[in-house]
């Protein structure tokens, strides 16, 4: 376990630094000063956010197409991190919008889309904990994920549609327009940090998961020996 | 036997069913009701109110009573598990998916008509000159609403808590198809009524994708 | 395992629907296995039924027979191993079917089942539930079989009348109606006679004698004596997911039912 724990501690040295960075060596922003700084996590979020429901979307595929365990594994772990950081950007968007332009909310379409991938993924995990036998909720929750996944550009483009006949003061735009050199690496060690974080802790998800499908082996061998369980177990673990 | 003929067969038995025991039309149009009469104290029904939010309450009312609605689609198969005799009966899933799609729309569309005309009366909303259009409208999103609910029947019914599973799957996946609907239907209860082809557009858009994703997974839906 | 005959072999779905009408069906499972979960409720089972067989299989609850009847009816996938229809040239082989079918004909149409469950409608009549699987078999002539099964069943006064209104026994007895209205070459019945009166039992006996000696294949399941188990030329007994013993095609299935009877 020895390289695990260098590689954690590492990744978390990246993440103070990147916080550092963030609050030290970025730049002052000219408009909205120090509540800017928020805006680099924000976007880490989004960005792991992104990639994980992807993934997501293709472990569902492929559980479907072949069946194989860890599909299902990976897809319900890429579902967690996707929800975990779309709540973080949820909220450090929420954190920063109110400060910045004097709003905490509004409905457009990167902000709903988000919202509502957020509240399906979460629903995505409601329902495989309201199944029990785990080959169904893999099937069922991979259709839903599928489901899911296909909403979000239709309620990206159904939002951008109301908008060009509803339109809003823009306020989110330009995020990225003529953004400082610094500001750019900060950037980008934010979002390396970031994604560092995730790919851990969707390493450590999957392997919860694939334990407890070795469990569920384990029991059913003792069972077909009809062994008492103290014995095997004691001596079947490392 | 084709696809056809055999959702033919199984429409034909949802309606057979509907008609001898007549529960779920009449709960979904007295429900539908309540939800536009509640909202009818939320506002007052003024020309320009009921204009601005009218549609809106319109198709939160159905799908509301839709997604309840649908529920039995899947749920009133496991009573007898006449879904087995259904899955070992040489037909393709997607027939018997489809067939439970027609039934369902027709069960709404049903609803509808009922309902519209109230609607416009408590709300003082004129549809004479635009019956067509909005039927087109209401058929629209209907499609979607009833694709994408008979196949989350088909997940709920064999998870926990299905009766509160299913409006919760069913309604932030809708989200896109409540946004056209809603704007087709302002637009043509505006005071120049005009048909958005644009919104058209989409909502057909929209029930294409979800159609199409249901025949694609239809086969993964019922398999055990 | 056993060749299968290999005609043509057509990678289609599942619905070229012309049932096989003389030849007889048999069965075979390649160390089927299937878990729900952490139950294992089949453990690496490999049966040949020949076409023609009565099979008794025997066990107690929770022996596996009925998840071994579903997968032979095709509503359970196996975990792994494959099951062949002998007669028509399928194999299906475990989740990922869909890769390996080889599809001579559809056995579906030959495929007939009485379950635990009724499979049928509360809510509609006696002959509004068998019209409705007539017309999804594809049926001819239905209005004549549909009455000659109501008949047969003994339920053709109560044709009209919605089945919430039956009794356990007249549901048991429209149940295996249904089951029999395609005229299955391969029938598969989970404890069929569960629910039925002396005058149920007595028909359901006349009904099976005459299937096994029009040549179909039957495979009872039970787990106490009736009076059809008499029928049978085999008997195959499971415990806990496993073949425990099997008095073989061309045996006698005599004393694994007589240890069965004392059982009772």
């Amino acid at each position: 376990m020895k390289g695990r724990s260098a590689i954690t501690a590492a990744v978390a040295a990246l993440i103070f630094f990147a916080g550092y960075a963030a609050l030290f060596i970025a730049p002052d922003e000219s408009t909205m000063h120090e509540i800017q700084r928020v805006f680099y996590f924000h976007l880490a979020s989004w960005m792991a956010m992104f990639t994980a429901l992807s993934l997501a979307f293709v472990a569902n595929v492929a559980w479907l197409v072949t069946r194989k365990p860890h599909w299902d594994w990976l897809g319900v772990s890429c579902v967690e991190v996707g929800v975990v950081s779309c709540t973080a950007g949820l909220i450090t968007g929420v954190l920063w919008g109110r400060p910045a332009w004097g709003i905490w909310w509004t409905w457009d379409a990167r902000l709903t889309t988000a919202f509502i991938l957020w509240i399906l993924y979460i629903c995505y995990l409601l329902l495989r904990g309201l199944i029990e036998e785990p080959q169904r909720r893999a099937s069922l929750s991979a259709i839903f994920g599928v489901f899911a996944f296909l909403d979000a550009p239709l309620v990206y483009a159904s939002n951008r549609l109301w908008r060009t006949q509803h339109p809003a003061p823009v306020i989110f735009g330009g995020e990225n327009s003529g953004l400082d050199p610094t500001m750019g690496k900060v950037l980008v060690v934010c979002i390396v940090a970031v994604m560092a974080m995730m790919v851990l802790v969707l390493i450590d998800r999957y392997r919860l998961e694939r334990m407890r499908h070795d469990l569920d082996e384990l029991r059913l061998s003792v069972d077909a020996r009809g062994v008492a369980s103290n014995t095997v177990l004691t001596k079947g673990l490392p | 036997m084709t696809t056809a003929r055999a959702a033919a067969i199984v429409l034909t038995k949802e309606l057979r069913m509907e008609f001898r025991a007549r529960e779920l039309l009449s709960t979904t149009v007295v429900f539908a009701l309540v939800i536009v009469v509640l909202f009818s104290f939320a506002f007052d029904p003024t020309a320009g109110e009921s204009r601005r939010y009218g549609p809106g309450l319109l198709w939160i009312a159905f799908l509301f009573a839709g997604s309840l609605m649908l529920n039995p689609s899947f749920a009133r198969e496991q009573a007898n598990q006449t879904l087995d005799a259904l899955r070992m009966a040489p037909v393709s899933p997607f027939a018997i998916l489809l067939g439970k799609m027609l039934a369902n729309f027709i069960f709404m569309a049903v609803s509808e008509a009922i309902l519209v005309p109230v609607f416009a009366v408590l709300y003082n909303i004129s549809i004479g000159g635009i019956v067509g259009r909005l039927a087109l409208v209401l058929a629209l999103g209907t499609v979607g609403l009833v694709v994408a609910g008979t196949v989350f029947s088909a997940i709920a019914a064999h998870a926990r808590m299905r009766e509160l599973l299913l409006p919760l799957l069913l309604l932030p996946i809708l989200a896109p198809l409540l946004i056209a609907a809603v704007e087709a239907t302002a637009s043509l209860f505006a005071e120049q009524p005009a048909l958005d082809r644009a919104w058209l557009a989409f909502l057909a858009g929209f029930d294409i994708v979800f159609l199409t994703a249901s025949w694609l997974l239809c086969d993964f839906l019922l398999e055990e | 395992m056993s060749s299968l005959s290999t005609p043509a072999p057509s990678r289609s779905g599942t619905t070229s629907a012309s049932a096989i009408p003389s030849a007889s069906l048999g069965i075979s499972f390649d160390g089927v296995e299937k878990r729900f979960g952490s139950l294992l409720a089949l453990r690496g089972v490999s049966l040949e039924i020949l076409p023609g067989e009565f099979v008794a299989l025997l066990g107690p609850n929770g022996a596996g027979k009925t998840t071994l009847l579903r997968i032979a009816a095709l509503l359970v996938t196996p975990t792994k191993g494959s099951i062949a229809f002998r007669g028509l040239s399928r194999v299906l082989d475990g989740p990922t079917r869909r890769q390996t079918e080889i599809v001579y004909g559809d056995p579906k149409p030959s495929i007939g089942m009485v379950a635990h469950n009724t499979l049928l409608y509360d809510e509609l009549t006696a002959a509004e539930n068998l019209w409705f699987f007539a017309q999804l078999y594809d049926l001819d002539d239905i209005s004549r079989r549909v009455a000659r099964a109501l008949e047969s069943c003994g339920l053709a006064s109560r044709a009209g009348s919605i089945v919430r209104t039956f009794s356990r026994g007249m549901r048991q007895r429209l149940a295996i109606a249904r089951a029999l209205l395609h005229d299955p070459r391969l029938l598969l019945l989970d404890e069929p006679a569960a629910g039925l009166d002396r005058q149920g039992l007595a028909w359901l006996g006349e009904t099976l004698a005459r299937l096994r000696d029009s040549g179909t294949t039957v495979v009872m399941s039970t787990h106490a004596r009736n009076e059809s188990l008499d029928l049978a030329t085999r008997a195959v007994s499971l415990a806990g997911g496993r073949i425990e013993s099997d008095s073989g095609s061309g045996g006698d299935p005599r004393p694994l039912l007589a240890a069965l009877r004392s059982e009772a």
